[in-house]
C-alpha cells in the first residue's frame, strides 16, 4: 500500500512539471496558434537562470523562484514582438522552423558557457527533509512542489473563467476576427499571453533545479513527453493540458514502478496512450475541433 | 451615416464586390437583397473591417474609417451580427452579452435585455452554442443592441427562424430603429425586408444592380423572387 502512495505522490510530482509546462503552451497555442517548440529551452533557462544566480551572485532560491519567471517572461514578450509575431501569417513548418532554432540557440548558448556536464542545486533550507502524513516519508520539498503547482493552476484556471481578462483571453482564442469586431483590441493580448506562457515554463524550471539535475539538456528531454500531454489534453485546451499532465505523471509512475520487466512498455507508455486517445478522439480528450475563423 | 463608395472585394484572384457605391442615412434601415454569392456578406464585412482584401472607400459620419481596425469600426458604433451568429462555445450566455466595451450613447442594461428575452435569463450560465439556433439570433442581436450600436450590420438575422421567430427579429429591428439605431441588412426574405426596411439595395454579380423602395419591391415581389431563385 506504501509503494502504492509513494508512486501515486512522485507520479503527481512529475505530472506537475508536465501540467505546467503544458499550461503555457496551452494559452500559447490558444491566443497565437504557434506551437512552440522553444517551450522546453526555457524550463532549462529557468534551472539554470536559479543555479547561476544561486552561485555567482548568491541570490537565493525564493529570489530565483520570482525573478526567474518575470525575466523570462520579459524576454518571451521581446522574442515575440521581434520574431514570433510573424508567424502567424506563414506557413506551419515555419513555427517550426523558428521555435526550434530558438532552442538549438539558446541551448548552445548556455553549453559554450557551462558545458554539459549536471550541477547540482541544494534543495533550499527551508523545504529539506521531509514530512510524513501516515503512509511514508515524503520529501518536504516534492509535497511543495505539487501544492505550488496546484494552487498555480488552480489560479490561472481562475483568472481565465472568472475575470474580464480571462474572458477577453477565451474569446480571442476561440475567434479571433469576431472579438475584433466586437471591440477589443486582439493583437494587445498577444505579447502578455506569449510572455505569461513563457513565464511559468521558467517558473517550472525554478522548481526543477533543487531536484533534477541542471543541464543544457534537461528540457529537450522533458518536452517530448510534455507534447505527448497537450497532444492527449486537447491541443489549446487549458483545463485538458493540467488533467493531461497530471494523468500523465502517474501514468509514467505506474508504468515504471509496476512494468518495469517490461522495459519496452514502461518507457512507451505515454506515447501508447497518446495513439490510443487520437483514435478515439482526433481532437484530444477536451480538445474542440477547430472553429472557423 | 456610412457612405461607401467604389467598393471592390476580392478572394485571392476573385473579384466579389464591383465598384458598390450606396449610402444609409442615420436612423434608415436598408436591405442588401440579391442571390447568393452575389457580395452581400462580403459588403457587410467590408464595412466591418473583416475583409483584407478590399479597395474604396468606407465612410462613417463623414469620417474615412477605410484604414480602421476592425476594434477601433466597432468603437465607434458598428454592431455586427454575423450570419452564423457569432456565439462562443467558451462563453456563457452572460459572457457573450457583456463581452462587447459599450460604444454608443443608449446602450441596453444587461436587466433589460433579460427582460426582454427571458430565454436567455433561464440559461445566462449556459455556454452559448448550447440554445437553439432562434435562441443563438437572439442573443446575437441582444449583444449589439447591449452594446449600444448605431449602427448594426446584420447578416441574414431570419435565417432558419420560425416565423414566430422572424417576427421577434421584426420587432425588434423596429424597436431599434424607433430609438434611431441605423441598420443596414444582409436579407433574403422580402416579405420581412419589406416589414422592417425602408429602401433595398438588389445587388448581383458585385455590383449595385437597383435601389428601390419598398412600393417596388412589393409590385415586383414575383419578379423579384424568380430573380432570387427563393
Amino acid at each position: 500500500m506504501s509503494g502504492f502512495a509513494q508512486n501515486t505522490f512522485n507520479g503527481l510530482v512529475s505530472g506537475a512539471f508536465y501540467a505546467l509546462l503544458a499550461l503555457g503552451l496551452a494559452v500559447i497555442f490558444g491566443m497565437l496558434r504557434v506551437v512552440n517548440f522553444a517551450h522546453g529551452a526555457f524550463y532549462m533557462l529557468g534551472a539554470f537562470g536559479a543555479y547561476v544566480l544561486l552561485t555567482e551572485a548568491g541570490v537565493p532560491f525564493w529570489a530565483a523562484l520570482l525573478i526567474m519567471p518575470v525575466g523570462l517572461g520579459l524576454l518571451g514578450m521581446a522574442l515575440e514582438r521581434a520574431v514570433i509575431h510573424r508567424l502567424t501569417r506563414l506557413d506551419p513548418l515555419y513555427n517550426f522552423l523558428l521555435t526550434f532554432g530558438l532552442t538549438l540557440i539558446l541551448q548552445d548558448l548556455v553549453k559554450l558557457r557551462y558545458g554539459v556536464q549536471s550541477s547540482p542545486y541544494a534543495t533550499p533550507s527551508l523545504l529539506s527533509g521531509s514530512v510524513n502524513f501516515g503512509l511514508f516519508d515524503f520529501p518536504t520539498y516534492r509535497v511543495f512542489i505539487l501544492g505550488f503547482a496546484v494552487l498555480l493552476c488552480v489560479a490561472v484556471w481562475w483568472v481565465l473563467t472568472r475575470t474580464r481578462i480571462g474572458m477577453v483571453v477565451r474569446a480571442s482564442t476561440e475567434r479571433p476576427d469576431l472579438t475584433r469586431a466586437f471591440g477589443i483590441d486582439v493583437g494587445r493580448w498577444v505579447t502578455p499571453v506569449f510572455g505569461f506562457g513563457i513565464g511559468l515554463a521558467g517558473l517550472a524550471g525554478v522548481l526543477a533545479a533543487p531536484m533534477r539535475a541542471v543541464n543544457p539538456l534537461m528540457g529537450a528531454d522533458l518536452i517530448i513527453v510534455v507534447f505527448a500531454v497537450v497532444v492527449i489534453g486537447g491541443l489549446g485546451s487549458i483545463f485538458g493540458s493540467v488533467a493531461a499532465g497530471f494523468g500523465i505523471g502517474l501514468v509514467q509512475a505506474w508504468g515504471e514502478a509496476y512494468l518495469s520487466h517490461f522495459p519496452i512498455v514502461s518507457q512507451t507508455i505515454v506515447f501508447v496512450v497518446m495513439a490510443g486517445v487520437l483514435l478515439w478522439r482526433p481532437a484530444g480528450l477536451f480538445g474542440r475541433e477547430e472553429a472557423p475563423a | 451615416m456610412l457612405r461607401i463608395e467604389n467598393l471592390s472585394a476580392f478572394y485571392g484572384e476573385a473579384q466579389v464586390l464591383r465598384d458598390v457605391s450606396l449610402e444609409v442615412s442615420a436612423g434608415e434601415v436598408v436591405t442588401l437583397v440579391g442571390r447568393n454569392g452575389a457580395g452581400k456578406s462580403t459588403l457587410l464585412r467590408c464595412v466591418m473591417g473583416l475583409h483584407p482584401g478590399q479597395r474604396g472607400t468606407v465612410e462613417l459620419d463623414g469620417r474615412d474609417i477605410t484604414r480602421l481596425p476592425a476594434h477601433r469600426r466597432a468603437r465607434l458604433g458598428l454592431g455586427w451580427v454575423p450570419d452564423d451568429r457569432g456565439s462562443y462555445a467558451t462563453l456563457t450566455v452572460t459572457e457573450n452579452l457583456t463581452l462587447p466595451p459599450t460604444v454608443g450613447p443608449d446602450p441596453w442594461s444587461l436587466e433589460r435585455v433579460y427582460e426582454a428575452f427571458p430565454a436567455l435569463h433561464t440559461r445566462r450560465d449556459s455556454a452559448a452554442t448550447m440554445l437553439s439556433g432562434g435562441e443563438q439570433q437572439m442573443l446575437a442581436l441582444a449583444r449589439v443592441l447591449r452594446m449600444g450600436a448605431r449602427l448594426l450590420l446584420c447578416d441574414e438575422p431570419t435565417e432558419g427562424l420560425s416565423p414566430l421567430l422572424v417576427q421577434q427579429v421584426g420587432d425588434l429591428l423596429r424597436e431599434a430603429k424607433r430609438h434611431g439605431v441605423t441598420v443596414l441588412l444582409v436579407e433574403q426574405n422580402l416579405h420581412f425586408a419589406t416589414g422592417v426596411a425602408d429602401r433595398h439595395y438588389l445587388l448581383a454579380e458585385g455590383r449595385v444592380a437597383e435601389a428601390m423602395d419598398n412600393s417596388e419591391v412589393r409590385s415586383r415581389e414575383r419578379e423579384l423572387l424568380a430573380y432570387l431563385g427563393i
